[in-house]
């Protein structure tokens, strides 16, 4: 993990000082796309909407840099007179105090501090800010990517984050609300394979018609979901006596954001956005990917249903 | 062009099934290059190549369409860039490997260096590489357990690979020694030492350097 960038230690005009940061806040853009052959994957954004809308309503290109909350918790003092926006996971924000609204723009003068309370439903807040984080990028990202260890490491009281300069043409967007993140029974859509047949037909009924709950063990690597176990068919290839003994063994294959992945033991994973680049699990569906920013709003404890969808619907 | 199997991953992914690294590592620069709109991603791994697509500027249908007319490309390993690897050969399964594959310390040592390795795919952290192509008497089984905590710097044994931990991380691979050499190193261009196609010469050098 790199530290954050040069001339943080002293607040200077267009920061944003860190003065609570939550269970996990960090920095997070559209991620690296084009290295995984490198061993390295995208990461960023868990709910790539959010993000994106949070950018238009600060007047930002829909990649820039923001912050990425897990269950609130941040307090940020603002140097200089800034523009932001909250969205994603909704729950109580105020400025000095003073109640403010998700999903539009607002000042923050210098001095202000913003607070962000634990959302109602959903997990992760977005806050963008206009001009963008500007710490340095890493390999053309600034997003934190919490397996590889790459991008700014999570973000701790008395960091100081710079605010870029830069001014972009701006449409103005006053309110952009998005999504509601539930926090009931989510059905999230998903298309089975590309390592379906390495399941009974037992398991793979089971996959879409379970209820799924969301464990304590998920992070932006994967969610563990608990239900019933999904059983590998027997392997035909292997004398009867073997394949119980023997579990066969995938090749590493690359993976995907959204690939539900599942050990010998049975239990699925959901891998997010910072999953590993390979993996020698078999995949036994995938989420859609209009799907994947609800799996990334999703809490422990919730419940979730998955629905086979068709590749081109 | 025989013997390469597509299957859809999601709506965001197509994964090509050959029959080996020597397929994919023909296939998949071949892929990289040939440019297909909406294609982010190429991911060699040891018997699959998987292309990530945009699903928002192409679809799966057309990736396919595109990867079908590809012709793989051989790589010509002379033209591939060889990279020396020096390591002290005191890892703490080097006897085990040994008595594995009944060629002794040694001989696993002897093997290990008599011939260039080629880096088939990188994975599992940024700037670890699977190196193939080394001695067959050397494949071996993952350890039965795996250990929490493997150095940075490792130089290990699995199945038909052979890879050095970039980072100190969790690792079940046999690791027969240990080398300095920055594997990952973000201050250069690229940051990976080893790369797909890469050729690797390890060299043993003393304990006592």
């Amino acid at each position: 993990m790199t530290t954050l960038a040069e001339g943080l230690v002293q607040p200077r005009a267009g920061s944003l000082e860190v003065l609570a940061s939550g269970p996990l806040a960090t920095v997070q853009d559209l991620g690296r796309p084009g290295q995984a052959h490198l061993g390295v994957g995208t990461s960023g954004a868990c709910d790539r909407a959010a993000l994106r809308r949070a950018n238009r309503l600060a007047g930002n290109p829909e990649g820039a840099a923001g912050v990425e909350l897990t269950f609130g918790g941040l307090a940020v003092r603002a140097h200089g007179r800034l523009v932001v926006a909250l969205t994603g996971a909704a729950g109580p924000v105020d400025v000095d105090g003073s109640p403010t609204a998700m999903d539009t723009a607002f000042p923050l003068w210098d001095g202000a501090i913003l607070r962000v309370g634990v959302p109602h439903s959903g997990a992760r807040t977005y806050l963008a800010v206009h001009g963008g984080i500007a710490v340095a990028p890493v390999l053309g990202s600034r997003s934190t990517d919490l397996l590889a260890g790459l991008g700014p490491r999570p973000l701790k009281p008395s960091d100081v984050l710079p605010v870029g300069t830069r001014s972009y043409d701006w449409t103005p967007v006053d309110v952009a609300p998005g999504p509601a993140a539930s926090g009931a029974d989510v059905r999230v859509r998903i298309i089975l394979g590309p390592h379906d047949d390495w399941f009974t037909p037992g398991a793979v009924r089971r996959l879409v018609t379970s209820t799924w709950t969301v464990t304590n063990d998920s992070n932006r690597v994967g969610l563990r979901l608990a239900g019933p176990q999904l059983d590998r068919s027997v392997d035909d290839e292997l004398p009867s006596e073997l394949s119980s003994e023997l579990p066969r063994e995938l090749p590493s294959a690359g993976l995907l954001p959204g690939a539900i992945q599942v050990p010998p033991s049975g239990r699925p994973t959901m891998l997010l956005v910072d999953h590993p680049v390979t993996g020698g699990y078999p995949v036994i569906a995938v989420v859609r990917d209009r799907d994947l920013d609800l799996a990334g709003q999703l809490r422990p404890g919730q419940r979730i249903h998955l629905r086979a969808a068709a590749p081109t619907s | 062009m025989t013997d390469r199997r597509l299957r859809p991953y999601g709506d965001t992914g197509l994964l090509v099934e050959l029959d080996d690294l020597e397929a994919v590592s023909s296939l998949a620069p071949a892929i990289a290059a040939a440019g297909i709109a909406g294609v982010v991603d190429v991911v060699p791994a040891a018997q699959t190549v998987l292309v990530r697509l945009d699903p928002t500027r192409t679809d799966v249908a057309a990736v396919a369409r595109a990867v079908r007319a590809i012709e793989p490309a051989p790589p010509d390993p002379t033209s591939q860039a060889l990279v020396e690897i020096a390591v002290q050969y005191d890892g703490p399964d080097l006897d085990e490997v040994g008595r594995l594959t009944g060629l002794g310390p040694r001989g696993v040592i002897a093997a290990h260096i008599a011939r260039p390795w080629i880096v088939g795919f990188c994975g599992f952290a940024p700037g670890f590489a699977y190196c193939a192509g080394g001695d067959p008497r050397l494949h071996v089984p993952r350890r039965g357990e795996s250990r929490t905590v493997v150095p940075a710097g490792s130089v290990a044994l699995a199945g038909e690979f052979t890879g050095v931990y970039p980072r100190e991380s969790p690792g079940g691979w046999q690791l027969i020694g240990r080398t300095d050499a920055a594997l990952w190193d973000l201050d250069r261009d690229p940051p990976a030492l080893l790369r797909p196609g890469v050729r690797v010469q390890f060299v043993h050098t003393d304990v006592s350097t």
